[in-house]
C-alpha cells in the first residue's frame, strides 16, 4: 500500500491509482452486517430497559415466580446453545467445501431453532392461557414484548436460514453464499448472546425477585 | 353491501373520514388535486415516465438519490412552512373574543405536522441528501457501500412522507404534539387514525433512515481512497460519519418506543398507560434518548458543511482541523448524557436534574470550540462574500443566540419557568433554523454547481437570504419576549390583548420567511433559465479544496475516472498547488453496480401495508407484508447487480471533457 | 491511528474483510465452556445454594457477563484486528450506549418513582 501513495522514482507525487483493482464484492458487507446487529443489540437494550423500569408493576397480577418453570426455560436455552453449536459446525465444513454436511448441519440448526421457538409459544400459550396475557400488567407487557421480540428474531433467523439452504442447493457454496451463512451466523449467535440476558435477567432474577 | 363487509374490506374507512366540513383542507385538496394532475399529464404528455423510471427511480447512483433526497427535503418544506403560516395566522387573530379561523380540531393537527415534517421530512432529507451527494466524491469513492440499499432507504423515506401527506385529505393527522407524548397518544384519548398516521409514517421513514446510516458508516470506512487516513478526511466527512453513528444508535430507540406504542395501541398492552403498571413517563424518557441525539444528527452535518464553506470562501486550511474532529467526537458521545434536559420538571429530584443541567453545559464548550475555528479561519483570510459564505455568517451569528439561550434552559431552576413555553419555542427554532436550515442552503448553493454544472443565480439567491435571516429574527425574537413573559405553547387562543402585537411582528416576519422561500423557487428558476451564463466547465467554480471538486460538474456516473491518490487534508487543493495533470488516456472499464426497481417496490409495499394497519384494513396490511417478504427474498435470488461501464464509454466522457476543459480556457 | 493508514485499501486480497474463523476445537471450547456458565447459574437459583438473594443476583450477573465475553470469542470471533479493529470500535461504542441508555433509564425512573410516587404504592413496588 505505501508503495502506491509514495512519489514514484522520479519523485513526481502519485495523485491517481492507473492500475486499480476494484474492491471485492462484499467488500463492505461484513462490517455493514456488524453495524446493523449492533443497531438491534439498542433495540433489545431499550427492551430491557423498559423491562428493568416496569418489571416489577405486576398490578396485583401474577409475578414471575408464579409464572416462570426454570425447567422448560433450561431446556430452551439448551436449545439455542446446542443449534450455536451445530452453526458452528455448519460454518466448518463451510469452509471445507462439504456441501451435504453444510446442508446437514444447517437443517439440524434449523431443527433446534424450531424447537426452540416451539417450546417458547408454549410456554406463552399455557400462560395467556392462565390469564397472564400481555394485557395483564406493566410486568407481563414488558415481559411478553421482550421474549416474544427475541422468538420474532429467530423466527426470522429460520425464513434465512431456509432461504440459505436452497440457495446453497441451487447455487452451491460460490462466494456470496458464504459471505451471507456467516453474516446468518452472525445474526444466530448474536441471538444467543440476547438470550443470555433473558435467561439472567428476565428469568433467573425475575424467580428471585 | 353488509356493514360486516364493508368493514371487512375497507377497515374504519369510510366516506366519513373525508374532511369535507374543513373547507381549508378541501381548498388545499383541490389546488393539490389540480397540481398533481396538470404534472402527472405533464410527465405522460411529454412521455418521461420511462425515462424518469430508468433514469431516477430505480437507480443506485448515489448523486441521483442525493438530488431526489434534496427534491423530497425542498416539496416537504413548502407543505411544512404553510402549517407555519397558518399558526401564526391563527395565534395572531385569536384575540380579544376572536376564536380565529382555525378550530381546536385542525389547530391541533397543524402544530403536530408542523413540528413531524420539518424534522422528519425535510430536516432530515435534506441532510442525508447532501451526505449521500457529496460523501462518496469527497472521499474518491464510486458509490456507496450497498447502492441497492440507498435506493431503499431513499423511497422508505419517501412512503413515510406519503403517508404524512395522505393524512391531510383522507382521515386526519395526530393532535398529540410532535412527539405524541402517551397517555393522549393512547387509544383512550385518541381513538382516531390521526396517532397511526404518526406512527407509520415514522416507522416506515425510521427504516429507511437507520439503514441509510449503516449504509454511510460502511462507506467512509471502507471506501475511501488510499492515502486518506481518518484524520486525511474532510470534515464534512467526519461529521457525516459521526452524524450516522448518532443514526444507527438512535433510530432503534425511536423504532422500539414507537412500536410499545403501537402495542399499548393495537393490543391493549399497559407500557405507557395509567393503569395497571404502566408509566407514560416511560415514553417520555425513551423517546428522548433518541430525540436528544436527532438534534445532533442534524446540526452535525451543518457544522460539516460550514466548515468546508469557510475554509474555501476564505482561501484558507481550515483551522484547528484537529480540534475540529475530536470536539464533533466528544459532541457525539455528549449528545447520548443530556436527553434529561428535555423534561426536567418531570420530577426525578435535584440529583438527577443537576447531572443532567450538567452535561448539557458541557457540550457548549465542543461547540463554542468549533466556533472559534470557523473565526479563526476566516481570521486574516481573504474571504468571497457568495451566497454559501453569506449563510455562514448568518449562521454563526444566529446560531451564538440559540446557543447561549440553549445554556440558559440547561438550568433547571431556569427550566422550570421557562419549559413549554414560547422561549422554549424560539430557542430551538433558532438553533435548528440558524444550524441546520441555514447549513442547508449553505450546502445547497456551494453543492449545486457541482450536481449540475451551473452556479445558482446570485440575485435572487441574496434575495432569499435577506428575506429568510431578517424573516427569522422578525419572527423567532418576539417569541423570546413572550416566553419570558409566560405564554406557554401550542395555544390557540389568547385573552391578553397587550400580548397581541407580539405576535403580530412574528406573522410578519413568518410572511418575510415565505418571501424568502419563494425566492428561492425563483432563484432555482431564473438559474435554470440563465444556465449558459451560470455555466461553469471546469467542475471547481469556487477554487475548492477537496476532492469532489477534482470531478466534472455534474460528475461522471463512476465519478473519478481513476481512482484518486490523497496525500493532504485538503487533497483537491494540493493537487492544484502540485500540478496535478488530469489523466488523458489508459482509461479501463469501470465496475459499477446497476439499477434496480426493487427498492421502490418493496417501500410502495411498506407504505402499503402501513395504510392498511393505520385504517384496521387487514387483509391490505398481510397481503403487502407477505408481499414484501417475496420480494425481498425473491431479490436475493439475484446474484448478477453488477456491470461494467465500457472502457470506450468512459473515454468518451473523458474526451468530452477534455475538449469543454480546452474550450474554457 | 496508524492502522488506519492501510485501512482504505490495504487488504484487498483478505476476501473475507478480515473476519476471524473458528476451528472445530475452538467452538466446542466455547460450547462446553457456555454450557457450564449456563449450568451454575440456573442450579444457583433453583437450588437456592447461597446464603441471600443478593448473592445469588450478583453471581449469576456476573456469570452472564462472563459468558457473553465467551460467546462473543468463540461463536462471533470478536478481536481486535478484524475489519482493522472497526468491529471492536463499534461494539465498544454500543456497549457504552446500552450502559448509558439502560442504566440513565432506571436511574431517572427510580429517582422519578420515590419523588413523585405516593408512600404506599412503593411498597407494593420492588
Amino acid at each position: 500500500m505505501t508503495v502506491a501513495i509514495n512519489p514514484t522514482q522520479t519523485g513526481e507525487p502519485v495523485f491517481y491509482l492507473a492500475d486499480e483493482h476494484p474492491h471485492p464484492e462484499g467488500w463492505s458487507t461484513s462490517l455493514g452486517f456488524w453495524i446493523y446487529l449492533m443497531s438491534d443489540c439498542l433495540i433489545f437494550a431499550i427492551l430491557f430497559a423498559t423491562f428493568g423500569v416496569l418489571g416489577g408493576n405486576y398490578a396485583a397480577g401474577p409475578a414471575p415466580k408464579d409464572l416462570f418453570d426454570l425447567n422448560l426455560v433450561a431446556v430452551n436455552t439448551s436449545m439455542l446453545l446446542l443449534s450455536s453449536i451445530t452453526y458452528g459446525f455448519a460454518m466448518l465444513t463451510m469452509q471445507q467445501n462439504k456441501i451435504a454436511q453444510t446442508q446437514m448441519w444447517l437443517a439440524i440448526t434449523g431443527l433446534f431453532g424450531a424447537a426452540f421457538i416451539g417450546i417458547e409459544l408454549t410456554e406463552f400459550a399455557h400462560m395467556i392461557h392462565e390469564g397472564a396475557t400481555p394485557q395483564r400488567s406493566a410486568f407481563l407487557s414488558a415481559f411478553f414484548t421482550l421474549v416474544g421480540t427475541h422468538g420474532l428474531h429467530v423466527s426470522c433467523g429460520l425464513i434465512w436460514l431456509v432461504t440459505l439452504m436452497v440457495q446453497v442447493q441451487k447455487f452451491g457454496l460460490i462466494e456470496a453464499n458464504r459471505r451471507r451463512l456467516m453474516c446468518l451466523s452472525m445474526f444466530w449467535h448474536f441471538l444467543d448472546v440476547v438470550w443470555i440476558g433473558v435467561f439472567t435477567f428476565v428469568y433467573l432474577l425475575g424467580v428471585l425477585r | 353491501m353488509s356493514p360486516d363487509l364493508l368493514k371487512l374490506i375497507f377497515g374504519r374507512l369510510g366516506l366519513e373520514s373525508l374532511p369535507l366540513h374543513e373547507p381549508i383542507v378541501v381548498g388545499t385538496f383541490v389546488v393539490v388535486a389540480l397540481g398533481g394532475a396538470a404534472l402527472l399529464g405533464g410527465l405522460t404528455y411529454f412521455r418521461l415516465w420511462g425515462y424518469l423510471w430508468r433514469e431516477w427511480f430505480t437507480t443506485v447512483d448515489h448523486k441521483r438519490i442525493g438530488i431526489m433526497y434534496m427534491i423530497l427535503g425542498i416539496v416537504m418544506l413548502l407543505r411544512g412552512f404553510a402549517d407555519a403560516l397558518m399558526m401564526r395566522g391563527q395565534q395572531m387573530l385569536a384575540f380579544g373574543g376572536s376564536e380565529g379561523y382555525l378550530n381546536a380540531h385542525h389547530y391541533d393537527q397543524v402544530f403536530t405536522a408542523h413540528g413531524v415534517i420539518m424534522i422528519f421530512f425535510v430536516a432530515m432529507p435534506l441532510v442525508t441528501g447532501l451526505m449521500n451527494y457529496v460523501v462518496p466524491l469527497q472521499i474518491g469513492a464510486r458509490d456507496v457501500s450497498f447502492p441497492f440499499l440507498n435506493n431503499f432507504s431513499f423511497w422508505m423515506t419517501v412512503g413515510g412522507a406519503v403517508l404524512v401527506m395522505a393524512s391531510l385529505f383522507i382521515g386526519e393527522f395526530a393532535r398529540t404534539g410532535w412527539l405524541a407524548y402517551p397517555p393522549l397518544s393512547n387509544i383512550g384519548y385518541s381513538p382516531d387514525v390521526g396517532v397511526d398516521y404518526y406512527i407509520w409514517a415514522l416507522q416506515v421513514a425510521g427504516v429507511g433512515t437507520t439503514l441509510s446510516g449503516i449504509n454511510l458508516i460502511c462507506t467512509i470506512v471502507k471506501l475511501r481512497c488510499p492515502g486518506m487516513t481518518m484524520m486525511k478526511m474532510p470534515v464534512f466527512t467526519w461529521t457525516s460519519l459521526c452524524t450516522n453513528v448518532l443514526i444507527v444508535a438512535s433510530f432503534p430507540v425511536l423504532t422500539v418506543v414507537l412500536a410499545l406504542l403501537s402495542l399499548d395501541r393495537y393490543v391493549g398492552t399497559n407500557f405507557f398507560t395509567n393503569d395497571f403498571g404502566g408509566s407514560p413517563m416511560m415514553y417520555v424518557n425513551l423517546i428522548w434518548i433518541w430525540g436528544h441525539p436527532e438534534v445532533y444528527i442534524l446540526v452535525l452535518p451543518a457544522f460539516g458543511i460550514f466548515s468546508e464553506v469557510t475554509s474555501t470562501f476564505s482561501g484558507k486550511r481550515l483551522f484547528g482541523y484537529t480540534s475540529m474532529v475530536y470536539a464533533t467526537v466528544v459532541i457525539t458521545i455528549l449528545s447520548y448524557l443530556v436527553w434529561l434536559h428535555h423534561f426536567f420538571t418531570m420530577g426525578s429530584g435535584a440529583s438527577v436534574n443537576s447531572f443532567f443541567g450538567i452535561t448539557t453545559m458541557i457540550i457548549s464548550i465542543p461547540t463554542g470550540a468549533k466556533m472559534f475555528n470557523w473565526l479563526f479561519t476566516m481570521y486574516r483570510g481573504r474571504i468571497r462574500y457568495e451566497l454559501p459564505m453569506m449563510w455562514t455568517i448568518a449562521f454563526m451569528l444566529t446560531f451564538v443566540i440559540g446557543g447561549m439561550t440553549g445554556v440558559l434552559l440547561a438550568v433547571p431552576p431556569a427550566d422550570f419557568v421557562l419549559h413549554n413555553s414560547l422561549f422554549l419555542i424560539a430557542h430551538f427554532h433558532n438553533v435548528i433554523i440558524g444550524g441546520v436550515v441555514f447549513g442547508a442552503f449553505a450546502g445547497i448553493n456551494y453543492w449545486f454547481p457541482k450536481a449540475f454544472g451551473f452556479k445558482l443565480d446570485p440575485f435572487w439567491g441574496k434575495m432569499s437570504f435577506w428575506f429568510w435571516v431578517t424573516g427569522f429574527y422578525l419572527a423567532f425574537m418576539p417569541l423570546y419576549v413572550l416566553g419570558l413573559m409566560g405564554v406557554t405553547r401550542r395555544l390557540r387562543v389568547f385573552d391578553d390583548p397587550s400580548l397581541q402585537i407580539w405576535f403580530v411582528i412574528a406573522a410578519i416576519g413568518a410572511v418575510f420567511v415565505f418571501i424568502g422561500i419563494l425566492s428561492m423557487l425563483m432563484q432555482f428558476a431564473v438559474s435554470l433559465l440563465k444556465r449558459e451564463q451560470l455555466k461553469d466547465v471546469t467542475g471547481d467554480p469556487w477554487d475548492a479544496r477537496t476532492l469532489e471538486w477534482a470531478t466534472s460538474s455534474p460528475p461522471p456516473d463512476y465519478n473519478f475516472a481513476f481512482t484518486p491518490v490523497v496525500h493532504d487534508n485538503d487533497a483537491w487543493w494540493d493537487m492544484k498547488k502540485r500540478g496535478y495533470q488530469r489523466p488523458l488516456t489508459g482509461f479501463k472499464p469501470i465496475h459499477m453496480p446497476s439499477s434496480t426497481g426493487t427498492g421502490i417496490i418493496l417501500a410502495g409495499l411498506a407504505t402499503a401495508m402501513g395504510f392498511g394497519l393505520i385504517w384496521y384494513i387487514w387483509w391490505l396490511a398481510a397481503v403487502s407484508f407477505i408481499a414484501m417478504l417475496a420480494v425481498g427474498i425473491g431479490h436475493t435470488f439475484n446474484y448478477h447487480r453488477d456491470f461494467d461501464i465500457p472502457a470506450e464509454d468512459v473515454i468518451r466522457t473523458e474526451d468530452a471533457r477534455t475538449k469543454l476543459l480546452a474550450g474554457a480556457k | 491511528m496508524s492502522t488506519d493508514t492501510h485501512a482504505a485499501h490495504a487488504d484487498d486480497h483478505h476476501h473475507e474483510g478480515g473476519h476471524a474463523h473458528g476451528t472445530f476445537s475452538t467452538y466446542m471450547l466455547g460450547f462446553v465452556l457456555s454450557v457450564v456458565l449456563t449450568a451454575i447459574p440456573f442450579w444457583l437459583v433453583m437450588s437456592g445454594t447461597l446464603p441471600s438473594k443478593q448473592i445469588t443476583a450478583l453471581v449469576i450477573m456476573a456469570f452472564a457477563v462472563v459468558q457473553i465475553v465467551v460467546h462473543m470469542i468463540y461463536f462471533l470471533h470478536m478481536n481486535t484486528t478484524s475489519e482493522n479493529g472497526w468491529s471492536m470500535m463499534a461494539l465498544i461504542f454500543t456497549i457504552v450506549m446500552v450502559v448509558i441508555a439502560l442504566s440513565g433509564s432506571l436511574w431517572v425512573m427510580s429517582h422519578l418513582n420515590s419523588n413523585m410516587m405516593p408512600v404506599h404504592q412503593m411498597t407494593g413496588m420492588k
